[in-house]
């Protein structure tokens, strides 16, 4: 009986796994087709990997959007990790609205942030003199990664013992040092953590990017957008099949980390006792 | 200098490019090309109760497949070992960074009137099945990339839930339905209504789905707003008021989450 239920359930999970991952597999697969078809196979290549590189509209987007990921992803873990610093020691009642005002590009629609954010740009554009172009998206892009990195880091902020930094500053640290030798060390993992989560989102976005990166620069996602217009090229197939295997590295490299990190803590903790 | 003082950039930053942008929105749902004060806005979207019902139905019906799906899939992930869990939770968050216009791209040569599927079945000697550009196909894309959404949450709440709590009601005689009905299913509502908001909320605004696999029939609110900002129809005080309508949404559903105790942090953390 129970043997049964573990193979039900087994099954269950495998067909989920079979429908988010059919659509993948099936655009990895393509990537390696010798003719444009999506759909018949016709041989395996690597034209499509090569002629990828020789492609300057696919390249330059390529760049933009890792540019504008990296960045904006930086800008923001600074940014958020000192407004997480600064609103964990606000009283409650600041703390609360200004929490709320912060979570709102993360709750409303992509569409109505992009939208909003195109507006504001567009007036602001035409009473500073400037266009929609890089830095308009770039600013986009920090305004909705920061409330990410606050809600990561918030609850290691929640956790960290507040003596320790009186301690620190009993013992003779400016509270430049405190800030520097103390929270920071103890709130690492939910700095690193929250800029990942800002990389992807950024590298992911397509509503925002669109709505205020102008007509001049295009996005990775912009460009497939394009494309879907017309005929998808299989060298699309390809730079996405390059970054799946990017992220899936990556993931794998944290979650090992991240096991054996347990493994020593589980471990440490048996010798304590 | 005192720490929080190293808020103040961000709160200036906010009052830029998050307060004034809403207030902005507002603006121009309230006024016209002229410039003077109107309704006229709302009333305009009279003309498109046919866009919002296909919207909400559609949501709707792809957040009910969702939780029907995602929910099953949630507890027997939680009963598996941990080495297990988090293996499947990593392989269910992997497909979010395959850039999700190729993945509903992909979905487009699945379910074509010549696509894979089709072929399958007339391989194996079925009727071929028209799928594309009917809102069956939007609901398939819908619920192909909000799944994620709405299994997390909910499995991040059952896993918390207390083991003692549940042997307590094995020891006092409930048998594994009636842990479920009256212990586990209870402890699990704010992930539900999480997961609830996570997918209807991207599912009611979005545009590529229903552009891609809706064909041009399908229009979504989110079809209509892009539309009046960058497409044929340009009127951004009617965009606007769209937008208006749909932050309101977005806050009831917040406000329900909220009166039934699901932080906000659990729901945007996974």
């Amino acid at each position: 009986m129970r043997k049964k239920r573990r193979f039900s359930s087994r099954l269950f999970m495998g067909l989920i796994f079979v429908f988010l991952y059919a659509p993948i597999a099936l655009l990895i697969i393509f990537s390696f087709n010798s003719s444009k078809s999506r759909t018949v196979w016709s041989g395996f290549t690597l034209e499509w990997y090569r002629q990828l590189f020789h492609d300057s509209t696919i390249m330059s987007s390529l760049t933009t959007t890792l540019s504008v990921s990296v960045l904006a992803a930086v800008i923001a873990t600074v940014a958020g990790t000192f407004a997480a610093i600064g609103f964990y020691n606000m009283r409650r009642r600041w703390q609360n609205p200004l929490l709320a005002v912060s979570n709102i590009p993360v709750i409303n629609a992509d569409i109505v942030t992009g939208v909003s954010l195109c507006l504001l740009f567009v007036s602001l554009g035409s009473l500073l003199k400037f266009d929609l172009g890089f830095g308009t998206l770039l600013i986009a892009h920090v305004t909705f990664n920061i409330p990410y990195v606050i809600l990561s880091v918030m609850p290691k902020l929640r956790q960290l013992d507040r003596n320790l930094v009186d301690a620190a500053q009993d013992l003779g640290c400016t509270w430049m040092q405190a800030f520097y030798k103390v929270i920071i060390p103890e709130i690492l993992p939910g700095i690193i953590n929250g800029m990942m989560i800002a990389f992807t989102m950024s590298i992911d976005d397509f509503v925002i990017s669109y709505f205020t990166a102008g007509s001049k620069v295009q996005t990775l996602s912009m460009t497939i957008y394009a494309m879907t217009r017309k005929r998808i090229s299989p060298k699309i197939n390809a730079v996405s099949t390059l970054l799946f295997v990017f992220v899936l590295t990556m993931l794998l490299i944290i979650n090992i980390r991240e096991a054996r990190q347990e493994k020593q803590l589980r471990l440490k903790n048996r010798t304590i006792k | 200098m005192k720490l929080r003082s190293l808020a103040i950039p961000y709160v200036g930053w906010m009052a830029v490019f998050v307060i004034a942008p809403v207030l902005i929105v507002l603006g121009y749902a309230l006024t016209d090309a002229a410039g003077g004060l109107t309704l006229a806005n709302f009333q305009k979207m009279g003309e498109y109760t046919a866009v919002f019902s296909r919207s909400f139905l559609l949501a709707a019906i792809s957040t009910a497949l969702c939780l029907l799906i995602g929910y099953p899939a949630a507890y027997l992930l939680s009963r598996e070992k941990p080495r297990v869990q988090r293996i499947m939770l990593m392989l269910i968050m992997l497909p979010m960074w395959m850039n999700f216009l190729l993945r509903t791209y992909a979905w487009m040569s699945i379910l074509e009137n010549t696509g894979l599927l089709n072929r399958l079945l007339s391989f194996l000697g079925l009727p071929t099945l028209n799928i594309i550009n009917t809102p069956g196909a939007v609901v398939i894309g819908m619920v192909y990339n909000f799944l994620p959404f709405m299994i997390l949450p909910i499995y991040s709440v059952i896993v918390k839930i207390d083991n003692s709590l549940i042997e307590a009601a094995q020891d006092l005689g409930a048998g594994t339905a009636s842990v479920f009905r009256k212990v586990i299913f209870p402890l699990s509502l704010p992930g539900v209504l999480s997961g609830i908001t996570m997918v209807f909320v991207p599912a009611v605004s979005t545009f590529v789905i229903s552009q891609l696999l809706g064909g041009g029939a399908n229009i979504l609110l989110g079809d209509l707003i892009e539309m009046q900002f960058l497409g044929s129809a340009y009127n951004p005080h009617l965009g606007s008021a769209i937008a208006l309508v749909m932050m309101v949404i977005v806050m009831l559903c917040m406000w329900l989450m909220n009166k039934f105790g699901a932080g906000e942090e659990q729901a945007v953390m996974l």
